[in-house]
């Protein structure tokens, strides 16, 4: 178990101590002259107009809706492909081949119908313009 | 480089593993290395980059800093660590400085799943060449490199800038779209490999054949996921200079905006790492089968892992080639792209691949004979020309004319033709 994961942890420890220290040793480095024109936001040259942090298209909120949907579905999908060898044979794999006569169309049609089942709600947003950016 | 699977090298391996010492020096050692690579190579994509665009608009690029310019991103990386950090008023200051680490950190982790080169038997024991040999594989991959977007997404919005704020939440939108096909992509090859193992996976394709081969439509789909996905041209929009100055992080400075190419970067190649791993065979040397079977000495490590090099240098290379042949999406042709062309294929190629293959193991053929992979070339070889050539004729990534009515196109263009007939006459 420690010797699946510990070379992870490692890792992330020792990226996040380099991150820390490149961005100390950039502010360490340097000194902060600010002047209030400096501060301001750079938006062309252009005084900024207001804030920018006001309400922004709701679209972006539908597709990150859709995402959560959609990559579910992919999440379901993936130990399918894993498992597919298994789940078209009606008996236990030997050495990792079926035989072509126990070949069984199980994992396939079971694919189909969760597809199907996908297609509707992927019409049924398709047909209400969640898809439709402009 | 058709083999019974018990004759690979890290299915059946005489060698034994070792023991927990090795294994933690080993494993540091390698990380060093690697990490050093790794930046070292950023680096020089970022000079790569800069040279082969050069290149390509015919200019002669970074040419002062040493020979060939090659010192130029020593230079690079000192400006911007001796640049004054600056802090416009109103940004968030707690997500503003955290957010160039959270692009950072997650683009330095991912690589750590990819194999690089064939194991080693050391007199130590067995060392394989790769840094974490995790059982979850590239869900791994997927999993952190989705994390990235948070780096990104914070950035544009504790800038308190429009411009970075809108960068940012296009990237976000446009990172989480691409996600979907890419993930969805990488199941047609679970079909064949039969596991998320990356060491399996590459094994997989040395008893058969490379993936992109046998899963052409899935390659596609995954590199142009994988173009989206690391706000690359043609779907830079997070970044797009002429209409966002530059995007989320138009108002970082020093090296807090130096995190952001690195990222980039470091994410290009990570992806190339990904397609070659997946489909491309990993570390493996074409039409050969001797670096595939024991005894595996040093030397085989390193010629495989000069190998993998190439591969990655050529698909880097490709990377920067595309910024300068294809111009950029408009935001609604690649939402329209992600949701509309690649979802569905990437849904209807996983049922066409597995009833594919589900037919041909029916016919009783071995998966390493040459017709078993003559066959499933074939069909996706038509899925292919199908897609190109008859799934998207100018309807949905299409210039913004094409979308008008066909007499309605007829009758601007008679508007344009006769005013171009008047000034003609008048002058």
């Amino acid at each position: 178990m420690e010797r699946t994961y510990l070379p992870v942890l490692l890792l992330v420890g020792f990226v996040i101590a380099n991150a820390v220290l490149i961005l100390g040793l950039s502010h360490f480095l340097t000194r902060a002259r600010p002047s209030p024109v400096k501060q301001q936001p750079y938006e062309s040259g252009i005084p900024p107009l207001g804030d920018a942090r006001e309400r922004f298209s709701v679209k972006f909120y539908m597709v990150a809706m859709l995402f959560i949907v959609f990559d579910i579905e992919t999440v379901f999908m993936l130990p399918w492909g894993v498992y597919f060898r298994q789940l078209s044979c009606t008996v236990p794999l030997v050495n990792n081949v079926c035989a072509a006569s126990n070949i069984s169309f199980f994992g396939l049609g079971e694919m189909i119908v969760f597809m199907l089942i996908l297609l509707v709600g992927y019409v049924y947003v398709w047909k209400k313009g969640a898809l439709q950016w402009d | 480089m058709i083999l019974p699977t018990p004759m690979l090298l890290q299915v059946a391996d005489p060698t034994v593993a070792a023991s927990t010492g090795v294994f933690l020096i080993a494993t540091v050692v390698k990380m060093l290395a690697i990490f050093t690579l790794y930046m070292v190579g950023v680096a020089y994509t970022t000079l790569a980059e800069r040279k082969i665009s050069a290149w390509i608009q015919d200019r002669h690029g970074p040419n002062r800093v040493g020979p060939w310019g090659l010192l130029q991103v020593a230079a690079d990386g000192v400006k911007n660590i001796m640049k004054e950090e600056t802090f416009p008023g109103d940004v968030y200051k707690p997500l503003f400085l955290i957010a160039p680490a959270l692009a950072f950190v997650p683009a330095m982790i991912t690589w750590a799943v990819i194999p690089f080169a064939a194991p080693w038997g050391s007199p130590w024991g067995r060392i394989d060449m790769v840094v974490a040999d995790l059982p979850i594989g590239f869900l791994f991959t997927l999993a952190i490199s989705s994390l990235g977007v948070y780096g990104i997404t914070l950035a544009g919005w504790s800038s308190n800038n429009k411009y970075a704020l809108l960068g940012g939440l296009r990237a976000s939108a446009q990172m989480i779209s691409y996600e979907i096909a890419m993930g969805m992509s990488t199941v047609a090859v679970l079909l064949l490999s039969g596991n998320v193992h990356m060491s399996q996976i590459i094994d997989q394709q040395v008893a058969t054949n490379w993936n992109v081969i046998l899963l052409s439509v899935a390659f596609l789909l995954f590199l142009v996921s994988s173009f989206a996905e690391t706000n690359r041209v043609p779907f830079d929009l997070p970044e797009a200079e002429s209409e966002l100055i530059a995007g989320y992080h138009s108002e970082y400075s020093a090296m807090k905006f130096s995190m952001f190419p690195i990222a980039e970067y470091a994410n290009i190649i990570t992806a190339s790492g990904l397609m070659i791993t997946l489909f491309f065979g990993g570390w493996d040397i074409p039409f050969t089968s001797w670096d595939n079977v024991g005894p595996h000495t040093g030397l085989k490590s390193a010629i495989t892992f000069a190998f993998f090099l190439l591969k990655v240098v050529a698909f880097v290379f490709f990377f920067i080639w595309i910024r300068w042949t294809l111009p950029r999406f408009r935001y609604d042709q690649l939402m329209a792209l992600g949701w509309k062309i690649m979802l569905p294929i990437a849904l209807l190629y996983i049922v066409v691949i597995a009833s594919a293959i589900l037919a041909l193991d029916a016919t009783g053929l071995s998966r390493g004979t040459v017709a078993y992979q003559g066959a499933l070339f074939a069909v996706n070889l038509v899925l292919l020309v199908l897609i190109v050539f008859v799934l998207d004729r100018g309807r949905l990534i299409s210039p913004a004319y094409s979308r008008l009515e066909r007499e309605r196109v007829a009758r601007l263009r008679l508007m344009a033709q006769q005013s171009d007939l008047a000034t003609s006459r008048e002058s």
